[in-house]
């Protein structure tokens, strides 16, 4: 990687992560710097789960270094959370679990345009306010680095529109790095600096521009569907002539 | 009032005080079955106690704690579902209490109060029990109360927040030992998920917040206890299960409840 290393937040370089015998992840180079949205996107099974894990520490890599820039405070928001009908729980409690105070929910869920569903129970909001009950989670806690998996999973397409470009204007007003999963290619290409385009090792990156133009992309997703709003479907079964592992099934653990 | 009946109130009491904020987390955890696993063990508990001369209920909590961390080392394996193991588990240890009982020559252990429960007999040591070990877990439960909440609500979430996740967990297997271990003697091995889950479940519709269902977790299970004692004196029936039964009651008086009046949890589901 470049031997700058000023603002960088995440640094991975020659990453490993394997479950067993399973390759989930071979080889992956990954900075994120301040300011800057990266988008790792691919196929299910691909490891952008798993990437994302091992930045968080949740995973730890078989080969190759995750490094964070000291005292890094990272806001995560995880692809789904599940609570218990049983546990009784309304949005502002669970954002006092962050060990906030009043005020500092208040702003948080106000800037996130969820300020109309603190009182009621988490069980009984939207996948939408649920959404952004997480990411003012995340925002509670001042973080350099947001680091989301498939924020706008359960959204419907104008909600998801509208959640990125919330992303931009916090990256803007916060000056905070993001990392980001997602599934929804033309919204994620119009929100994004940097696009790592993976299958379990890294098929292509670079500008949205340069990625939807290359070949590895669009092979490997089956394109010419990223210019439309239909629903991609990928290719599982295609060939790989650069190195790195031919993936031939998909059974990798999504967190 | 007679003096065993104070002791079997009093005691009864500090068991249910603690029951219900670990109760609900039987019930937001669903570990019911853990619960019953442990509950089961603790029989080997109490005969490895006698042979060895040392206290039951201390041999009850190392033999509580111990079967935890074999579950844990089971899931890691990943071959068998948790259930299955718990299956394993929850049997083989009360085979081998049953077995390891049949060896103790001097003593003949009184199976029945074991299985359930004997809060009549309670003595002022057993109640020295209850209290020192309610007494460590509810300041646990205190200081450890929002860590153990984001455990339970989100595992990985918890951990990048820099909750000490593994720690935690291991901070409530051990005190699910110890509230078996001293609620042994209040209702037995068989009863004993019950006085964990009934008031919990029964608080649920209640509350709107997870520190007041634990909270009124334990006023009902205080209740039940009271109402049980009384009744098995009234009409001379088994004290252990008539405080089940005094707590199904209760849990049945909240599901037929009508919406609308009962608190502000029902009132937003109209």
């Amino acid at each position: 990687m470049r031997p700058e290393t000023e603002g960088i937040l995440v640094a991975v370089e020659g990453l490993v992560v394997r479950y067993g015998a399973t390759v989930a992840l071979d080889a992956i180079d990954l900075t994120v710097s301040e300011r800057e949205i990266v988008t790792l996107i691919g196929p299910n099974g691909s490891g952008k789960t798993s990437l994302i894990r091992a930045v968080l520490g949740l995973v730890r890599p078989n080969a190759g270094t995750v490094r964070l820039r000291p005292s890094l405070r990272i806001g995560y928001v995880p692809q789904s959370l599940h609570i218990d009908q049983t546990m009784p729980l309304t949005v502002r409690r669970f954002l006092m679990l962050a060990g906030a105070g009043g005020d500092g929910i208040d702003r948080a869920l106000a800037e996130v345009g969820a300020g109309a569903v603190i009182d009621r129970p988490l069980q009984r909001i939207s996948g939408g306010e649920f959404k952004r009950t997480l990411l003012a989670r995340a925002l509670l806690r001042e973080p350099d680095l947001l680091v989301l998996d498939e924020p706008t999973a359960g959204v419907d397409v104008l909600g998801q529109g509208e959640f990125y470009r919330l992303l931009m204007r916090l990256r803007d007003r916060r000056r905070c790095g993001v990392l980001l999963v997602s599934h929804d290619l033309n919204l994620v290409m119009a929100a994004t600096d940097q696009v790592l385009c993976l299958n379990r090792h890294v098929c292509c990156r670079g500008r949205p521009e340069q990625v939807t133009a290359d070949p590895a992309f669009r092979s490997l997703f089956g394109l010419d569907a990223a210019l439309s709003l239909a629903r991609y479907e990928h290719h599982h079964d295609h060939v790989h002539t650069d190195d790195g592992v031919v993936a031939l099934s998909h059974s990798t653990r999504h967190g | 009032m007679d003096d065993f009946v104070v002791r079997a109130l009093i005691g009864g009491i500090g068991v249910a005080l603690v029951a219900g904020p670990l109760g609900c987390f039987v019930v937001w955890r669903r570990m019911a079955y853990f619960g019953e696993t442990l509950a089961h063990s603790a029989l080997l508990g109490i005969a490895l106690g006698i042979l060895l001369e040392a206290s039951v209920t201390a041999a009850i909590i190392v033999v509580c704690l111990a079967v935890s961390l074999i579950l844990v080392a089971l899931q890691r394996q990943r071959r068998l579902p948790t259930d299955t193991l718990l299956g394993i588990l929850a049997h083989a240890s009360l085979a081998l209490g049953l077995v390891a009982a049949a060896f103790l020559e001097r003593v003949r252990i009184d199976l029945m109060s074991y299985l359930f429960g004997d809060i009549l007999a309670i003595t002022w040591g057993d109640i020295v029990w209850v209290y020192a070990g309610g007494a460590m877990t509810i300041g646990l439960l205190v200081l450890l109360w929002r860590q153990l909440l984001m455990v339970t609500i989100h595992e990985d979430l918890a951990r990048v927040e820099g909750v000490p996740v593994s720690a935690v967990r291991l901070v409530l297997m051990l005190l699910f030992a110890v509230v078996i271990a001293v609620a042994m003697k209040i209702v037995g091995i068989l009863l004993m998920v019950s006085l964990l889950v009934i008031p919990a479940a029964a608080a649920r519709r209640f509350s709107t917040t997870p520190t007041a269902m634990a909270i009124l977790a334990s006023v009902i299970g205080c209740g039940s206890v009271i109402m049980g004692v009384m009744g098995s004196l009234t009409w001379d029936v088994p004290a252990g299960a008539t405080i089940v039964v005094a707590a199904t009651l209760a849990f049945i008086a909240t599901v037929l409840w009508p919406a609308g009046a009962g608190g502000r949890h029902a009132a937003e589901a109209s």
